[in-house]
């Protein structure tokens, strides 16, 4: 196999908790613990779990946006923790984040065009005469008109900004694309047109994403490979097919049965989890999900279950399968 | 849309964008200032009272500081349409000069606290740590000792020291600045901290931006209309504590005149009761430049908020 284009290994991000008059840290939050992520080039990764999960401290912690507590991020095999932040700066065009909330991730006082080209401009990866020309291509390509490129932010509808981030994100030609829930703050219609723009440029580009979202039919429709998280773990993985088709964890069980489906009549048996997600500065004690899972038995209570390799890419972490 | 953009040529397409209409923030926000008839009538009066303060003067048949002791305290007739203080100098004449300085004060006053106050304010929300803690305990420092009294202070000072008296103009301008710097330095810190945490700074890190692009176009554009509202309000401001000083006694020192001297050498009970046109112009001066000021500078807040459309 070839040199994968994203390593994450044991990755943790941990964030103090302070009180008092000094700020004396009294414990830590422990929003990614120990996730391990491995991306080919032109692959596909959902992740997914509830809010509060830790997915998009994943996603946030692996290019840099906050700093690692502990593990290992290689992209192309570049460590990213282990260089310089002028070289990092030269690094990031090549990974690129899309944000959950296309209202806030535009600046309001920058024109489209001017937002889009800057990278650009300011990395000297085009001519300044080209990159007009080259936003028009990328506003094309993502579906937005040429008339929008001297337009500001708060005249386009949250789906259009949507493309506006995505072009932006795009025009670098990356290699990798972190999506933080990219649709979640769109409505359903918008949806289904930004994820089909999302397989379009995986198709014409070759893109590598790395999907994070709480909604698996989302997911299901864009990614080949899927990771469930919960409480800054990762609870399983498989290919699409597998993890739809075979789920093995308690906690993947219960998320599919909550999937909707399209057709009324169709009686299916819900898996309620009781209970709220636990506190993250307080998890539980060995399985992380056993204050919720249906199956729990005392091993559950005492032992952290290794993530144990199921056959395929299928991995679990669970002591009851 | 892809489907109007499809229907489109990619040539047609770039055409039509480089013909742009590239109606700027700035047109689109002076557009609406325009339609903002409050603000538009503030800031007529303020250009009147500039032009009639600056201009004038110029046309005014009596020399500066003229004294006439055969024409003390004559009531407003058609040769001295306010009439003439109690040394037979012009008070319609000593009224524009006053103006002059009053305004130029309390603009100057206002420049040196907005640039004074951005600077510390960048600098304390750009480097953080101790450089900020200095700077910002400085300033809460000022804030916490009201104005006034330490204006009072240093205007009894500078008269103790025997300031003459065309400095003391100066001397006032920078105390005035030394007394606003702190208010709009914590602005523009506490604007730069709050931007700086804004999902579009993190794009900006995300897409490798340099400091000096991120400062400059993303930070800096933000920060300006609201330094423009709180500069022009400040004007105000500044005015009416000149005013206030020179009315003590501890500003700018007669003969060269203000609005706040010349109400106070109207301050006895004669001059009250029997020469209102010694004190009422300065006052409705004040009054009605400090509330064109205030009007037009909230207009202005109105408008240079790119969401509000209309």
């Amino acid at each position: 196999m070839s040199e994968p284009l994203l390593e994450v290994n044991h990755l943790k991000k941990y964030f103090p908790i302070t009180s008092g008059l000094f700020n004396r840290t009294i414990g830590h939050v422990k929003a990614v613990d120990d996730i391990s992520i491995t991306l080919q080039q032109g692959e596909t990764f959902g992740l997914v779990g509830e809010s509060g999960s830790g997915k998009s401290t994943v996603g946030r912690t692996i290019i840099r946006l906050t700093d690692k507590t502990d593990g290992e991020v290689k992209f192309k095999g570049i460590d990213l923790y282990n260089v310089p932040e002028k070289e990092l700066r030269k690094l990031r065009p090549k990974m690129q984040l899309i944000f959950q909330d296309p209202y806030s991730s535009l600046n309001p006082r920058v024109r489209v065009g001017d937002a889009i080209g800057e990278a650009l401009i300011n990395h000297g990866l085009a001519p300044k005469e080209e990159v007009r020309d080259r936003v028009l291509d990328v506003l094309d390509s993502c579906g937005l008109s040429s008339y929008h490129i001297d337009r500001f932010p708060h005249e386009f509808s949250g789906g259009q900004r949507q493309r506006i981030g995505i072009a932006r994100a795009l025009i670098l030609d990356p290699d990798l694309i972190i999506a933080d829930e990219p649709v979640s703050a769109l409505d359903v219609s918008i949806q289904a047109q930004i994820i089909n723009l999302f397989r379009k440029l995986q198709t014409t580009r070759g893109l590598t994403y790395l999907f994070i979202s709480h909604d698996l039919s989302v997911v299901e429709h864009l990614c080949n490979r899927i990771g469930v998280m919960y409480l800054g773990t990762m609870m399983e993985t498989a290919s699409r097919d597998e993890l739809f088709k075979n789920p093995l964890h308690p906690y993947t069980k219960a998320l599919l049965s909550a999937v909707p489906i399209p057709v009324p009549r169709l009686k299916r048996e819900r898996i309620v989890l009781k209970g709220d997600i636990p506190n993250p500065a307080n998890p539980p004690a060995g399985c992380k999900f056993h204050t919720r899972c249906p199956f729990a038995a005392d091993v559950c209570r005492e032992q952290v279950p290794v993530f144990r390799h199921m056959g395929g890419d299928h991995y679990v972490a669970c002591h009851l399968v | 849309m892809s489907s109007i953009s499809g229907s489109v040529t990619k040539t047609e397409a770039h055409q039509a964008a480089v013909t742009p209409i590239r109606s700027s923030l700035w047109r689109q926000a002076l557009h609406r200032l325009r339609k903002n008839k409050l603000a538009m009538s503030g800031f007529i009066f303020i250009v009147f009272m500039l032009l009639a303060c600056f201009a004038g003067p110029l046309f005014s048949p009596y020399a500066d500081n003229k004294i006439n002791p055969a024409n003390m305290n004559a009531a407003p007739s058609l040769k001295h349409w306010l009439g003439t203080d109690m040394l037979g100098r012009d008070v319609l004449t000593r009224l524009l000069q006053a103006g002059r300085i009053s305004l130029t004060v309390g603009i100057a006053s206002m420049c040196i606290s907005v640039i004074l106050g951005s600077i510390l304010g960048a600098v304390a929300a750009y480097y953080r740590g101790i450089v900020d803690q200095i700077i910002m305990r400085v300033a809460d420092l000022l804030l916490t000792i009201p104005g006034l009294p330490i204006l009072f202070i240093m205007g009894a000072l500078l008269s103790e020291w025997k300031i003459p008296s065309e400095y003391r103009m100066y001397i006032v301008m920078l105390m005035l600045s030394f007394i606003g710097w702190p208010g709009l330095a914590r602005l523009v810190r506490s604007q730069m901290l709050s931007i700086r945490e804004r999902e579009f700074m993190q794009a900006a890190i995300v897409l490798g931006l340099n400091d000096r692009r991120k400062l400059f176009n993303h930070m800096i554009p933000n920060i300006i209309p609201l330094l423009i509202v709180v500069a022009t309000l400040s004007i105000g401001g500044a005015i009416l504590s000149e005013s206030v000083l020179s009315f003590f006694g501890l500003g700018v020192m007669p003969p060269t005149p203000t609005w706040g001297n010349m109400i106070d050498a109207a301050n006895n009970l004669i001059d009250f009761e029997k020469h209102p046109w010694l004190w009422i112009p300065p006052g409705v001066a004040i009054f009605t430049t400090v509330i064109a000021i205030n009007i037009f500078g909230d207009g202005l807040r109105d408008v240079l908020d790119p969401k509000q459309k209309k």
